[in-house]
């Protein structure tokens, strides 16, 4: 597998809801780019359309969508082509899967979690019930679940097993690509930090591309690769993992890295004033501007983004 | 800014005779008074089978001892299940010690009756975790807020406004007039927060508990209501007790740290020295689990003790950290409970290797 193979190339996603209120813009123009077993972090705030983001790209929508267009390739092939029914058989599962954020709590109560662990062998890849065990029991190895909870119910285990055993259920079919919605937001320090252990080894054995989807920082920085910052439905910032936690570009990511509590370095967090806005009829400058420390006159147009040493940022600072 | 507690003297910690005190800097609140002091305390839930029959204790909290001065800000660290919200319960007159004793102001908590514990619980406020699901949906924010007041008996409309006028503006939530009427779903999350701060402070409490009062908020967030939290603590001479799960946001809050697990405190120190040279082989592990933000994250692998902490209904024996543990001492860890070591001045650890 060469190092420069795109997974996926997101290019101007909307996706836009109807309610009552008016439409919310929760995804507005995102142009994303992962490569194959790269990890890419969404960062963002509570709002901010990174949830939406990632539905969007696996099509999972609810039934409300004013707006649904852009280009997502996977694999160079466009899956807003594909109708309803081949994206179902041909991507979803095949080629991506999901961990949705609180998945450990969504396990099946009556159904015991190996069976749960190999029903989309059965479903998606008609696989024999014995052959879909036998590989299920594989899986549990790989996400560090004792073989004989093959047998057991979804409230025998822990939070930080059931949150494994979704884990296992996502990477059953062996996608390309797996989105991990908030994996570890309900779960404690050390069991946290055993499922990043985890990731990182599923990442370098079974070579998948992960998106994580988060607003926690700290944690993020155990799997990313590349970072991208979402603000108010937009991408602001696209940058590597190692010049993003040195030194973010765009104000937001700024602000955002400033105000996390640091444990092991003596740096006093700061926070950011105000709130995003609503995505109802969002500022038409920058949508940060009103936030922003670095305000100027400039900003009340909407910036376009800007390459910066092979970063992106959408900050008329870096024009 | 008007002080909901003027009436009290600022100056009122450096009344205390110096023969009282400890010879430490102005600043230690080893200085001041003791406000509450939490003795031997075990608060267990009995199960039953068949809704009679007897089927065991969960033992949530069991021995635990600490004092905490006025304005004292101590930092309960632990990850869920280790019984620090049954202690917090306990605390607050929710739950029932069944050994041990909570010694406020000077007054059993378990002498009082349930009239006394009424008054008590105006001088003990409480933050919960979740903001909205604290706030009733139907009421007003000026509703919410005189709430406390007509419980506690104070009938003065006038006094209500007052009050609720200066604690919504010492919460940062102005103007006043725009938020009296509004309802919690109108208010973001850390507008949420405030608000049941506010509800906290009304009554002039002591002390204020607060219940991972930041962790249903975002990133960007959380250090203002920390902030907050701080300030409030300053201005009106509070004590707190700030119960978490996470460790980095401690250090800016409180002056000690105890850190518990599985219903006991296993390390209690002043917050520099825990982070600096933590004892307990669990405090290593969680301070090595809790992650700073940096690339280098991503290319290492975390040393972590194994397996999940043990159920309360029956714990390990002795040392309940001892299945875990790295350190463990064959033949000693698993037969007899390690008592506090105190292997340097004011640091305590509950662990054979500091015996």
């Amino acid at each position: 597998m060469s190092e420069n193979n795109t997974l996926l190339r997101v290019e101007d996603l909307r996706l836009y809801f109807r309610t009552r209120q008016g439409t919310v813009q929760a995804v507005d123009g995102v142009d994303l780019e992962l490569k194959e077993n790269e990890a890419m972090v969404i960062l963002g705030e509570s709002g901010c359309g990174k949830t939406s983001l990632s539905r969007a790209i696996l099509r999972l929508l609810p039934n409300n969508v004013e707006t649904y267009s852009g280009k997502i390739f996977l694999e160079g092939l466009d899956t807003m082509e594909l109708n309803d029914e081949r994206f179902r058989r041909q991507i979803r599962w095949f080629k991506m899967s999901m961990v949705p954020q609180a998945a450990m709590n969504a396990l099946n109560p009556v159904i015991k979690v190996g069976e749960q662990v190999a029903e989309p062998l059965l479903v998606h890849k008609k696989a024999e019930k014995q052959e879909a065990l036998e590989q299920a029991a594989w899986m549990f190895e790989q996400v560090g679940v004792p073989t004989d909870f093959l047998n057991r119910y979804a409230f025998e285990l822990s939070g930080g097993m059931r949150q494994r055993v979704a884990l296992a259920m996502a990477l059953i079919t062996l996608p390309a690509l797996v989105f991990l919605d908030e994996p570890t937001s309900a779960l404690d320090v050390l069991t946290q930090a055993n499922i990043f252990n985890v990731l990182k080894d599923i990442k370098k054995e079974l070579a998948v591309g992960f998106i994580l989807i988060t607003h926690d920082i700290a944690t993020s920085s155990e799997l990313a690769d590349t970072v991208a910052v979402m603000y108010a439905g937009e991408i602001v910032e696209v940058s590597d993992a190692r010049h993003f936690f040195t030194e973010p570009l765009h104000p937001y990511s700024r602000l955002l890295m400033a105000s996390v509590p640091r444990l092991k370095v003596d740096q006093e967090p700061t926070f950011i004033t105000g709130q995003p806005p609503s995505l109802i009829n969002p500022p038409s400058g920058c949508r940060f501007a009103p936030r922003c420390p670095s305000v100027f006159q400039k900003c009340s147009e909407h910036p376009p983004t800007f390459q910066v040493d092979g970063r992106k940022v959408r900050c008329w600072l870096h024009a | 800014m008007s002080s909901v507690m003027s009436e009290r003297p600022q100056d009122a910690p450096q009344d205390i005779p110096q023969s009282m005190t400890t010879p430490t800097t102005g600043k230690e609140p080893g200085q001041r008074p003791e406000l509450l002091e939490v003795q031997d305390l075990h608060v267990w839930f009995e199960l039953k089978r068949f809704g009679f029959l007897h089927a065991g204790y969960v033992q949530a909290v069991d021995g635990v001892n600490f004092t905490l001065r006025e304005q004292g800000a101590i930092g309960i660290v632990g990850e869920s299940g280790c019984g620090k919200t049954t202690l917090m319960k306990t605390i607050l007159g929710i739950n029932r010690p069944i050994k041990g004793k909570i010694i406020f102001e000077g007054e059993d908590l378990g002498g009082l009756t349930s009239r006394d514990l009424q008054s008590y619980r105006g001088k003990v406020g409480y933050v919960q975790q979740d903001p909205y699901g604290a706030l009733p949906p139907f009421m007003t924010v000026e509703n919410i807020l005189a709430e406390p007041m007509i419980i506690a008996g104070i009938t003065d409309p006038q006094e209500h406004e007052q009050r609720i006028r200066d604690v919504l503006t010492e919460v940062k939530m102005t103007p006043v007039e725009n938020f009296l009427t509004k309802f919690p779903h109108m208010l973001s999350g850390g507008q949420q927060q405030r608000i049941v701060i506010a509800r906290a402070m009304i009554l002039n409490p002591r002390l204020i508990v607060a219940d991972e009062p930041v962790s249903m908020l975002d990133a960007s967030v959380r250090v203002e209501i920390l902030r907050l939290l701080e300030r409030l603590q300053e201005t009106h001479d509070l004590a707190v007790i700030y119960i978490t799960h996470d460790l980095s946001t401690v250090r800016y809050f409180s002056d000690h740290i105890f850190v518990m697990y599985a219903g006991k405190l296993v390390e209690r120190a002043e917050v520099n020295s825990l982070l600096r040279n933590p004892l307990h082989p669990y405090t290593q592990a969680l301070l090595e689990a809790t992650p700073d933000p940096d690339y280098k994250n991503a290319l290492t692998h975390k040393e972590l003790p194994p397996g999940e902490p043990p159920s309360l209904v029956n714990p390990p024996s002795a040392c309940r950290f001892h299945p875990r543990c790295p350190y463990k001492i064959e033949g000693l860890c698993e037969v007899q409970l390690p008592p506090d070591f105190e292997p340097e001045p004011n640091h305590f650890a509950a662990c054979w290797l500091y015996r």
